[in-house]
């Protein structure tokens, strides 16, 4: 069963004062995420990833299309109930303490008096901010508030989690304890739905990603069925004191280090720059396929639709 | 439902108790009660109308400093900053968001104008000596001030739904302003004719009545307030107010929060 279906949620923005010109932030999107995937919601600055998460929290009203949450229209107050929400950047009433917070959270969402002061401490516990519950939050740095929006989205034990680019602004250990957690999410059975534009946090968490761009979707899938269609790479290395001309017009980007060089080169040019080295009788060292990468397939969607934009479609 | 609007309003209190700015305004309204006791020292034979007079007006203008000041962040901050994300993204509805704001700041502005009027009582009672039957009068001035603050508090609220933090200052304040010469506007709407009569008459009733709030003059002369005046003013103060509040609802519950 579908955790998240997202049926045709479009955003139209009009722009302009006298010459009105309508912006489409969201093309029509259509996807369905299942219950307990991680699902990376994927695309550069400006795609609308943004947009659709607020959409779904029922920040911005939508100009056509729906979406169901557990089974129930995404406008359905029980809905909220049962998810829970991390902003980008997220920012907090700085004049309360990290405790306050989340105790004023836990009465929103319905939580009551000892399960709600168990539930604060445990969370503080789990992101790590136990030392620092009493201190205001004017006095937080960026990754403890980052750390203080995860445990305000997962307070109140809901089923669904959106977290809107909740690596941005971690330092290397910040993003790692935000993966085991998001992981830890995964195996207590909640679906997780992140936009993200680190490419190396999706590949390694995603069970499912989709790729926005210009607020179109581009790609939606495994990400191992997404790369396979990408063209590949191999490596190939040899002994030489320089590349030659030849190998370079083959499309080789060459390294030379000492006697070696190493050449990325595309698949099937292979046979190509094999048959070269033979003739030059270069000795060769190596020869390993290159494992294709999210970023690749990510970079062929985004770059598909360069040309568009160099030819000045309107948006 | 009412518990989160409580848990709104209450936050919305702590948020102002925590303010510095509201602690300095407070001071200051403080001070000028205490600078009515000197002055209703020189003022041989009057002190008590001085005291009362000009403590009152103090607790007015700064209560509704006070109300504009925070009012006009109660929706617009919380937007700016997107703190409202995580509320709205949780069972809370956004008239039920309003509704705990406006509670919440009137609260704060019931308990400082209530601290600042035990001010009013404790000059009256250092000039006088004594307090006498007709200091009661000085409650139900109080309690009008109250009903001015319930009053401004709506229509900051009203105006911070859907413009800039100065602009709803703007707003307010003039519509304060204006109200306070209502008595006025209604004079010149009965004598006026045509299209003149018609928009002064509309602009009359559409303006706060706040001249019909202050009875600090006569009751620092120790003239009566009527029992009708007080239900009639409360009715007023409350249907506007809700008038105010439903106005931000409507607006506020179509608003996409950029």
């Amino acid at each position: 069963m579908s955790a998240i279906e997202i049926l045709g949620l479009e955003k139209t923005y009009t722009v302009g004062f006298l010459r009105k010109q309508e912006k489409h932030a969201l093309h029509p999107l259509h996807l369905a995420i299942g219950e307990g995937e991680i699902f990376g919601f994927l695309g550069p600055n400006g795609a609308g990833k943004t947009t659709t998460l607020k959409m779904l929290m029922g920040l911005v009203s939508p100009s056509a299309g729906s979406a169901r949450i557990l089974n129930m229209d995404f406008r359905n107050p029980g809905v909220k109930a049962q998810i829970g929400f991390l902003p980008e950047q997220p920012y907090f009433y700085d004049y309360l303490t990290a405790r306050e917070l989340l105790d004023y959270y836990g009465q929103l969402s319905g939580i009551r008096g000892r399960e709600r002061a168990r539930k604060v401490s445990e969370l503080l516990d789990r992101v790590g901010l136990q030392d620092a519950s009493s201190v205001q939050l004017r006095k937080f740095s960026k990754g403890m508030l980052q750390r203080v929006g995860i445990a305000q989205a997962i307070l109140h034990d809901p089923k669904v989690v959106f977290f809107d680019e909740p690596m941005s602004g971690l330092d290397p250990t910040g993003r790692r304890e935000v993966r085991d957690l998001m992981e830890q999410l995964k195996h207590e059975g909640k679906t997780v739905f992140f936009s993200t534009h680190i490419l190396a946090d999706a590949e390694a968490l995603c069970d499912r990603v989709a790729i926005l761009n210009r607020g179109e979707l581009k790609g939606t899938g495994a990400v191992a069925d997404l790369t396979a269609g990408v063209k590949g790479k191999v490596e190939i290395v040899w002994q030489a004191n320089s590349a030659s001309a030849s190998i370079k017009a083959i499309g080789a980007e060459c390294h030379v280090t000492g006697n070696t060089v190493r050449a990325v080169l595309p698949e099937e040019q292979q046979e190509n720059a094999l048959d070269l080295l033979r003739r030059e009788k270069l000795r060769l060292v190596s020869l390993v396929p290159l494992r294709k990468s999210l970023e690749d397939y990510f970079v062929q969607q985004v770059k598909a639709v360069e040309p568009e934009r160099s030819g000045g479609v309107k948006a | 439902m009412t518990g989160r609007i409580f848990y709104i309003a209450r936050n919305t209190f702590r948020e102002a108790v925590r303010d510095r700015v509201l602690y300095n305004l407070i001071a200051f309204a403080l001070l000028m009660i205490g600078g009515a006791v000197l002055v209703g020292q020189v003022s041989i034979g009057i002190e008590r109308l001085v005291v009362i007079n000009l403590g009152l007006t103090a607790i007015s203008l700064f209560g509704i400093v006070i109300a504009i000041f925070i009012g006009i962040g109660l929706v617009s901050k919380e937007i700016e900053k997107r703190t409202l994300y995580t509320i709205l993204s949780r069972p809370v509805r956004r008239w039920e968001f309003i509704a705990g704001k406006f509670f919440g700041l009137t609260g704060t502005l019931v308990v400082n104008a209530s601290l600042m009027g035990v001010g009013v009582f404790a000059a009256l009672l250092y000039v006088s000596h004594h307090l006498q039957k007709s200091d009661g009068w000085v409650l139900v001035a109080l309690y009008f001030i109250i009903l001015q603050f319930i009053i401004v508090t709506a229509l900051t609220l009203f105006f911070s739904s859907f413009s800039s933090p100065l602009l709803s200052a703007v707003f307010a304040f003039s519509l304060f302003v204006i109200g306070t010469f209502s008595e006025d506007l209604r004079g010149f709407a009965a004598v006026a004719h045509g299209a003149t009569g018609w928009l002064a008459t509309g602009a009359s009733y559409l303006v706060p009545n706040i001249a019909a709030l202050n009875v600090i003059g006569s009751v620092a002369h120790d003239q009566p307030v009527a029992g009708g005046l007080v239900l009639y003013n409360t009715g007023y103060a409350l249907l506007y107010s809700a008038m105010a509040v439903c106005g931000a609802v409507l607006v506020f519950e179509r608003r996409n929060l950029k």
